[in-house]
């Protein structure tokens, strides 16, 4: 006869001594396995008489119970310790750096683009487009200014060698059966003269995009990006001019102060014509636009051209000027994308240097709506 | 156009505050461009009275003065001009005073020895004049202790930029009118100078051309006396910008910036014959006052004599038969132009004048007599002589142009409510005459009036464009609706699409050098400028990756590690129309590492033409194209590398993108360092989105789950993957979903001449799943059309 409780006191030495789960297995066939001694223990109990069995069984049993409870017990711990051990050794030095994917960014230019269409398309503006390569048609003589006009010499025009076939150049113009310069349109104003002939009155248009000129300094490029602004209904006058061109500065810059100082200008294409100030100020050597250009502290600074169209454009363009009036607008896309977000060197913005392009450029996510403000902030 | 205040109110009657004409003159449209006050620079200059003047005791030139300046103790200074002595009064620099001329700023110092609170001032010190001899002396009323500057008198000058519409306000006479209107003061009439003329004009004075000179008036002063002009007249020029010559040049171009009207003075002596307006000859030479020879033709007008050309008509008087100093007899010219001719002539030669730039604008038609009575008196006046008759050939335009104006236009074009009595008043003050039922005849020296329009904006600019009120456009019902074209649409979404592949938007220039353009160039002619800023920007782009290029180019030189840059924009071709067919196009270089060198990565990796690939299908995806069925075929273009480059097609004629690496020998045109990798999108190539509805077709997942099977095949070497790819997608359209190639290998195991291609084939099932008889089939229907592109099944 075995002694129970000596053999279970080993038993539970073992197990507790164990270091690997092979160990611990061995341990489990020496006593619970089929041939081990807590089950040969068992297995005699059958020969017993009942008082026998009586006596003996609870000590087997509970031999058995102790024993499975350690082997678990001690199973749990080796396997924790193994998983730490593992965790352990796969542990990586996360101050070392990752890979992240290349950051792209929209240019200023593309940007504000974006936002005027968003701000005009709440007034209705559609966005037009026209041909860049143009011709004095439609670049000068429909905007009123003749082969002769002293205006033409002040637009530094780019020309090319050739002429256009005569014939007019679109179905719907009664005019120009000569021959016509081709020039790099001087303005987006040419837009103008196409969408009325393409769509007629009313009308409610901004034209952005390149526009060259044979001029280049420090604040002067070749070549620069302009937004037209065209609006012909019945009833328009210069009040619905200065409130649109508010309008349009209040939503651009987000600010509610404002201030526009109109003053009689001269184009050809425009008559009454009405030159753009708006009122700025000088923080830490940056422009601000905003507040009176009177007030102490603050002057005013052109921003653009304007006016009510010119009855003869009307009529260059097909258009009944009894019937219908508006006006026109143009600004300096690049000019006002300095403004509201602070580059200071023109030139910069065609050089494709991506430590500037990822500096002034936008996020893609950064997509102007009117619900989550057009504009995008530092 | 400058002028002094002072030349200003000769004609303006008025009180106002040159802050408050400056107001004004913005207000009225006569934009100012700046204002300059030379007594600014004479703040600390005081008016001084010398009291004692003594030898310097260590200086034989230099004099110890004591000066009184008024304020009770006299001061001491040492003073170095001869003409400085005790009694005068002049002029005393205080110590903080900054001299003008020089920028030195006076101080307390002791010169050799002697203090000296200050300086004695010349002319010259002080910008008044070129005198350096002495100090100035003043009168002896001179009022001792008043600043210099109040005494001096300020003379502030003022510059406004006339709009080209304006030729009747490059005269100051002009400007003081439109301030009148715009109620600035009084304006006063034309000072006449009264003369007496005797005997008629010596010399015959003709038009022969009386379209292009309708008018030419003439006289001949004799007997005249040239040289400098008084100080007065020289102020004058100088303030306006001009430089004094002698008096009778100077008093021409004081009649021209007065009241706008060019007029010329011929020297008798060198004149001969009648003088006549007439068309130049072609090939006719004239050396022009600048000392250049101008070559005329016929389209162009002179006037001559019957020794030859003395004047390009209008531009520029003839070196020849100027007059100088020795001239005594004079031939006065005021002639009326026709502007567009002398617009012409100025355009073709590329002669700009003061001249021209009245007459191409229109000068005043009725200002012809007076001109030439005002510039003859004058003559007389300050240079004496005897003025003949005055003759007349021509006479100038006299039509006046009558408007039909109806005051209420004032409000419906200009937005702004103006009393008619004040609309009246305002065009009055103007000029114009406003009859009855007004109908307004305008002067006409007012060329730019055309219409009623013309005339609101004179009433608005006089009555305020600061009283229009701002008026709300009216609403469109409802919430914005969309305005964007669907190419607009594409490009704003490829734009963000590019950007968010990591890629930096660039704008580049329009232009290249010709040689780049070429490079990039089609059999169609480059549009090339025939008047470039440079021969850096010269013909129109016909691609957008030459500027892209250049861009990487300039960024390694900086010594960026990569360019990611793409550009959205047109490329230049030319329409059947003539005009120019200006292609929508989204240009990609991939410059420098794709990879920096890394702990994980190891050594720096280029960018390969897989990359490439990949944008070009990922923004043809965001663009909405069918990428699925595009196919990889040839014919980049020479500028890419021919092996690794490819166009994708939709269809084998319309190409959407063209990618790949660049060829070497273009990398070394553009002295670039390679690899390069670039793309181009071909924005007007890919097809509009079909359908207008907003509902997609049906779709729900497949319930049951697809399987894959590998499939090895030994190709020949020159087999392209896609076409065994395309084969093993066409086996079994329906079951086959997907076909991915995961390995290619050749070397060890495969024969010469042949590669292994392995691919992965998904296979969905439908309703049903597939039996095991289902996928043998559907294999060897892949095998069979592996076969037929030349695969072999790898055992």
């Amino acid at each position: 006869m075995i002694d129970i409780s000596s053999q279970t006191e080993a038993a539970l030495a073992a197990i507790a001594t164990a270091e690997t789960l092979d160990a611990l297995e061995a341990q489990r066939l020496d006593a619970l396995g089929k041939k081990g001694w807590v089950s040969l223990a068992l297995k005699t109990l059958g020969g017993m008489s009942p008082e026998e069995r009586t006596a003996a069984a609870p000590a087997i049993q509970s031999a058995r119970a102790s024993i499975a409870e350690a082997l678990d017990a001690k199973k749990a711990a080796l396997e924790a310790a193994a998983l730490e051990e593992q965790l352990a050794r796969e542990t990586v030095d996360l101050t070392l750096p990752a890979v992240a994917a290349p950051k792209g960014s929209v240019h200023p230019v593309s940007q504000v683009m974006d936002e005027l269409a968003e701000i005009f398309a709440d007034l209705g503006f559609a966005v037009a487009t026209g041909p860049e390569i143009e011709d004095d048609w439609h670049n000068f003589t429909a905007l009123n200014m003749d082969e002769t006009h002293p205006a033409r010499a002040m637009h530094d025009t780019f020309y090319f060698p050739d002429r256009t076939p005569g014939g007019p150049a679109s179905s719907s113009e009664a005019v120009g059966q000569q021959e016509r310069e081709i020039l790099l349109r001087t303005h987006t104003s040419p837009v103008q003269i196409r969408s009325m002939l393409a769509q007629g009155a009313p009308i409610r248009i901004i034209a952005p995009g390149r526009v060259y000129r044979s001029d280049s300094d420090a604040t002067h490029t070749p070549m620069f990006h302009q937004v037209e602004g065209l609006v012909i209904d019945r009833d328009i006058h210069l009040g619905h001019l200065k409130w649109t061109l508010e309008t349009f500065f209040k939503a651009f810059f987000e600010r509610e102060d404002i201030t526009l100082r109109l003053r009689p200008s001269y184009f050809p294409f425009t008559e009454p014509s009405v030159e753009v100030d708006v009122g700025y100020s000088t923080e830490g050597g940056r422009r601000v636009v905003g507040g009176h250009g009177d007030a102490p502290g603050h002057a005013w600074m052109e921003l653009g051209g304007s006016g009510m169209v010119n009855r003869r454009v009307l009529e260059f363009a097909g258009v009944d000027a009894d019937e219908y009036q508006g006006f026109a607008f143009g600004l300096g896309i690049d000019r006002i994308a300095m403004l509201k977000y602070g580059m200071n060197d023109l030139r910069a913005f065609f050089d494709g240097d991506p430590r500037w392009l990822a500096h002034y450029g936008f996020s893609p996510f950064d997509q102007p709506t009117l619900s989550a403000g057009v504009g995008a902030r530092a | 156009m400058k002028f002094a205040l002072t030349w200003l109110k000769d004609y303006l009657d008025t009180t106002a505050s040159v802050a408050e004409i400056c107001d004004a003159l913005n207000a009225i449209g006569l934009e100012v461009e700046g204002v300059e006050d030379p007594a600014e620079k004479l703040a600390g200059f005081r008016i001084a009275h010398v009291l004692t003047a003594a030898r310097h005791p260590d200086a034989d030139k230099l004099q110890v003065l004591t000066v009184d300046t008024g304020d009770g103790q006299p001061l001491q200074v040492v003073c170095g001009a001869p003409n400085a002595r005790a009694g005068m009064k002049g002029v005393l620099g205080l110590p903080g005073a900054v001299v003008p001329a020089n920028g030195m700023v006076l101080r307390k110092s002791a010169i050799r020895g002697v203090e000296s609170n200050g300086m004695m001032c010349s002319t010259r010190e002080l910008e008044l004049g070129e005198d350096h001899d002495g100090i100035i002396e003043l009168p002896d009323d001179a009022p001792v202790g008043t600043a210099f500057a109040d005494y001096h008198g300020s003379d502030p000058v003022i510059e406004v930029a006339v709009t080209p519409n304006r030729p009747d306000c490059m005269g100051v006479y002009g400007i003081a009118r439109d301030l009148a209107a715009k109620g600035l003061g009084t304006l006063k009439p034309v000072p006449m100078p009264a003369f007496s003329a005797s005997g008629a004009c010596s010399v015959e004075i003709r038009t022969d051309d009386p379209d292009g000179c309708p008018a030419f008036y003439g006289r001949v002063v004799t007997g005249v006396k040239n040289g400098p002009s008084p100080d007065w007249l020289q102020a004058r020029l100088k303030s306006a910008g001009q430089r004094p010559i002698s008096l009778l040049v100077d008093l021409t171009n004081y009649l021209m910036l007065g009241f706008g009207r060019p007029a010329h003075a011929y020297d008798l002596a060198k004149l001969q014959g009648a003088v006549v307006a007439r068309r130049a000859k072609d090939g006719e030479e004239v050396l022009a006052l600048n000392e250049k020879t101008y070559t005329l033709d016929a389209e162009m007008m002179v006037i001559a004599d019957d020794k030859g050309v003395h004047d390009i008509a209008g531009i520029m008087g003839g070196e020849h038969s100027g007059v100088s100093e020795t001239t005594t007899d004079v031939l006065l010219e005021i002639a009326y132009f026709d502007p567009a001719r002398i617009g012409a002539t100025g355009r073709k030669l590329g002669l700009s004048s003061d001249a021209r730039t009245r007459f191409e604008r229109g000068v005043d038609p009725e200002f012809l007599d007076q001109g030439l009575d005002l510039l003859t008196g004058l003559i007389v006046d300050l240079a004496g002589g005897t003025p003949s008759e005055a003759v007349h050939a021509g006479s100038p335009p006299k039509a006046a142009k009558i408007v039909a104006f109806d005051p209420a236009l004032t409000t419906r074009l200009g937005g702004v409510e103006v009393p008619e009595g004040e609309q009246k008043r305002i065009l009055e003050s103007l000029g114009f005459t406003v009859g009855a039922d007004w109908q307004v005849t305008c002067p006409l020296r007012r060329h730019d009036i055309e219409g009623p329009a013309d005339l609101v904006e004179e009433v608005v600019r006089i009555h305020g464009l600061d009283k229009v009120a701002s008026v709300a456009l009216p609403r469109v019902e409802g919430v914005a609706r969309p305005t964007a074209t669907p190419q607009q649409k594409l490009e704003r979404g490829l734009r963000r699409a590019a950007a968010a592949s990591g890629l930096n938007e660039a704008v580049t220039w329009s232009f290249l050098p010709t040689w780049a353009a070429e490079h990039f160039g089609s059999d169609q002619p480059l549009w090339v400028l025939a008047n470039p800023i440079s021969e850096d920007m010269k013909a129109m782009r016909p691609s957008l990756l030459p500027g892209l290029l250049m861009a990487a180019k300039r960024n390694a030189d900086r010594g960026a590690a990569a360019s990611r840059l793409f550009e959205i924009g047109r490329r230049y071709f030319r329409g059947s129309n003539g005009l120019s067919d200006e292609k929508p196009t989204l240009g990609i270089v991939l410059a420098g590492e794709k990879a920096q060198r890394g702990w994980q990565s190891g050594k720096a990796k280029p960018f390969d033409a897989y990359d490439a690939k990949a944008l070009a299908l990922q923004l043809l995806e965001a663009a909405g194209a069918p990428v699925a069925n595009l196919m990889v075929m040839g014919e980049a273009g020479a500028q890419f590398h021919p092996g690794q480059s490819a166009t994708l097609r939709l269809g084998p004629k319309v190409v959407l993108a063209r990618f790949g690496m660049v060829h070497p020998a273009t990398l070394k045109a553009f002295d670039a360092d390679g690899p390069i990798a670039a793309v181009e999108l071909f924005l007007d190539a890919i097809p509009a989105k079909k359908g207008a509805a907003f509902a997609r077709p049906g779709f729900t997942p497949p319930a049951l789950q697809a399987v894959t099977r590998d499939f090895a095949f030994l190709v020949p070497a020159t087999l392209a993957a896609g076409d065994l790819v395309r084969a093993v997608q066409g086996a079994d359209k329906a079951a086959i979903t997907g076909v991915r190639v995961f390995d290619v290998f050749a070397g060890q195991g495969v024969p010469e001449g042949h590669k292994s291609i392995a691919v992965e084939v998904t296979l969905q099932p439908g309703d049903t799943s597939f039996k095991d008889a289902d996928i043998k089939a559907i294999a060897e229907k892949i095998v069979a059309a592996a076969t037929k592109v030349g695969g072999e099944l790898r055992g």
